[in-house]
């Protein structure tokens, strides 16, 4: 029991692993045990993840070396909080998605959803674990490689063009990624995080130009994934044209830039780093205001719910990095709740544009007046619980959120850009969804319309989107608890000495 | 001229053209930039364990000086996810061409006649 203890930490990644090939396997021959297969491994998954983030909660940071080979000359697997938080994140969010994915058929769209949904999911899983930066660098390919793929899913000559500009730019990020590992590994012949951090303290006057490029290279290439203004095209028209299912999963991909930055930031470039301590830092406010400015003017903006959908997650991913900008312990507890809150909140907004794009025949999810739908009062429902907890407005946690990093920004330096900006976001976002939710579902194009017909729904269709409410109806009533644990991850991820000791000293126990 | 010298402006020209090609309008040319960044990338990281001639990367008797070997291992991690990458996109622009009629990045045919004399 011991020994499937220590090895627990490896579960998430190969989980899918071996779910997807399965999947793949069982898919062409029998349909429904295709279908258990992928489904028990989101249940698996799920499973390891809450078992880890039950293991952290003694604050102890726990190594996997990778066959046994000692950091730095082998890879290692870290867990700490913040590697656990995110594991339990995407489990729940890769579960409820799935769901979603099987209720309305969305995944007989086309051949691979199952196989490709998993790799998706090692991705991720194993970004959040690894404590190597080149190895950072294979699970952000395996991550993406996947995310072409489920982009994809389902076709149609929109998706291929958005198809072919969201491949290109990652195409881009990955040679700037590896231009920046190379870089780094001139400069210190260390590729392992914890190795790094202690280099770079180390080094003379002279490499300073270089530390200093490697590492902005390095926060563009996070910027890329996050969609941080400028680097944020790509992502409006990228998930507003694949399916809705599959852009509630990418919810949490514009997460993976941030979290990528929360670990590498205060570990590597962290204040003992001389010259390059804080490197992004001057960057990354003004981007962040500019994100969150554009992201909430495009739901004003937007024409259909998906459209809106998308530009609020790059709102809230503006946001929450204005609240990491800071770098400071405070506001990372509060960015810590907020991205939690962000990511189920982006998914729910997309879900619930799938069920209206379902259920509104030819207008789809165009933010115009239709006759009366089947459903359409548990869809409306469903549309302002999700868009209040996107905006940020009581009862739901996204106020919470907000709060938190309105009170822990106020007194650091450019506090005033943050307050000024999250509020006038808030108010754009609201008027943004209220103009297409009550175009949407309350004015009605004439009585005596006949409602759309279709083929009968099945109410199942509303879990999902439900489920995900409810889970941010949760993080509201348990905010307390929630905050609680942000704070412990935040102040781990700010002593990194920590996090160095277990992962070169191999001591397992703090 | 130094080696240094010639890697490294090899480097430079490829950056330099993948950079331009990955620009243009059309996606065999983005194609095509993005296999010469690629490339650059690929010798860039390949040059990162320094340059030297004549060296063994592994354990050899009697033998003091050494390549670097883990270079080489992050090259050839590098090469294969870059030809994985570049297989896809050949793929994808082919069935972009296909569905829309235009080899645009965006898709927009009109610009094509736009440029036409």
């Amino acid at each position: 029991m011991m020994m499937l203890m220590e090895h627990l930490v490896i579960a998430p990644v190969v989980i899918p692993a071996v779910t997807a090939p399965l999947a793949l396997l069982a898919m062409r021959r029998r349909r429904r045990v295709g279908l258990a297969i992928s489904l028990i491994g989101c249940f698996a998954m799920l499973c390891a993840a809450l078992a880890l983030f039950g293991t952290a909660q003694d604050d102890a940071i726990r190594a996997y070396p990778l066959g046994n080979w000692p950091a730095p000359f082998g890879i290692v697997l870290v867990l700490d909080r913040l590697a656990a938080t995110m594991l339990v994140l995407a489990s729940i969010l890769a579960l409820i998605v799935m769901g979603h994915a099987v209720v309305t058929s969305a995944d007989r769209k086309g051949w691979h959803f199952h196989p490709l949904f998993h790799f998706q999911m090692l991705g991720l899983n194993g970004a959040f674990l690894t404590g190597d930066l080149f190895n950072l660098f294979v699970f952000f390919e395996v991550l993406l490689i996947a995310s072409y793929g489920l982009m994809l899913h389902g076709q149609g000559a929109a998706r291929l063009k958005a198809g072919i500009a969201y491949v290109v730019v990652n195409i881009v990020g990955s040679a700037l990624f590896l231009i920046a590992l190379g870089l780094l590994y001139t400069l210190t012949g260390t590729l392992n995080m914890a190795d790094l951090g202690r280099r770079i303290a180390e080094l003379g006057p002279q490499d300073q130009g270089m530390i200093r490029v490697a590492g902005l290279l390095l926060m563009t290439v996070f910027g890329v994934k996050a969609a941080v203004v400028p680097l944020h095209l790509w992502l409006p028209r990228t998930y507003a044209a694949t399916m809705p299912v599959v852009a509630a999963l990418f919810a949490i991909m514009t997460k993976v830039g941030v979290y990528a930055m929360i670990r590498v930031v205060p570990l590597v470039f962290g204040a003992d780093a001389g010259a390059s301590a804080w490197v992004p830092s001057p960057w990354l406010l003004p981007a962040a205001v500019l994100t969150t400015l554009l992201g909430f003017g495009g739901v004003l903006a937007a024409r259909g719910l998906r459209e809106a959908a998308a530009f609020a997650v790059l709102g809230s991913t503006g946001t929450l990095l204005m609240s990491v900008s800071g770098w400071s312990e405070a506001a990372m507890g509060a960015a810590m709740y907020y991205l939690v809150h962000a990511t189920f909140a982006g998914a729910a907004l997309f879900l619930v544009a799938d069920v209206a794009l379902r259920r509104r025949g030819q207008y789809g999810d165009a933010a115009v007046p239709t006759p009366r739908f089947a459903g359409q009062e548990a869809t409306a429902l469903l549309f302002f619980a999700a868009a209040i907890a996107a905006v940020g407005l009581p009862p739901l946690s996204g106020f919470i959120g907000k709060l938190l990093i309105l009170k822990t920004a106020f007194g650091a330096p450019g506090w005033q850009a943050v307050w000024g900006t999250v509020l006038i976001t808030t108010l754009m976002g609201v008027i943004g969804f209220s103009r297409s939710g009550s175009a949407m579902f309350w004015k009605s194009s004439g009585s005596n319309a006949d409602p759309i017909a279709g083929c009968v729904r099945s109410p199942l269709e509303f879990a999902a989107p439900t489920a995900l409410v409810l889970l941010l109806a949760g993080l509201t009533f348990s905010a307390g608890w929630a905050y609680e644990q942000a704070r412990a991850t935040a102040a781990q991820v700010f002593a990194p000495a920590r996090y160095v000791s277990v992962v070169l000293g191999g001591e397992t126990q703090p | 001229m130094s080696m240094e010298f010639l890697v490294a402006s090899a480097i430079a020209v490829l950056v330099a053209g993948g950079v331009y090609l990955s620009l243009r309008g059309r996606t065999f040319q983005v194609v095509l930039g993005l296999t010469l960044l690629s490339y650059a990338v690929n010798l860039f990281l390949f040059a990162t364990g320094r340059l030297i001639a004549n060296r063994p990367p592994l354990f050899v008797d009697g033998v003091t000086g050494y390549a670097d070997p883990l270079p080489q291992a992050l090259v050839l991690t590098a090469i294969v996810i870059t030809f994985g990458m570049t297989a896809l996109t050949v793929i994808l622009s082919l069935r972009s061409f296909l569905d829309s009629g235009t080899d645009q990045v965006d898709g927009r045919a009109e610009l094509d006649q736009e440029e036409a004399p």
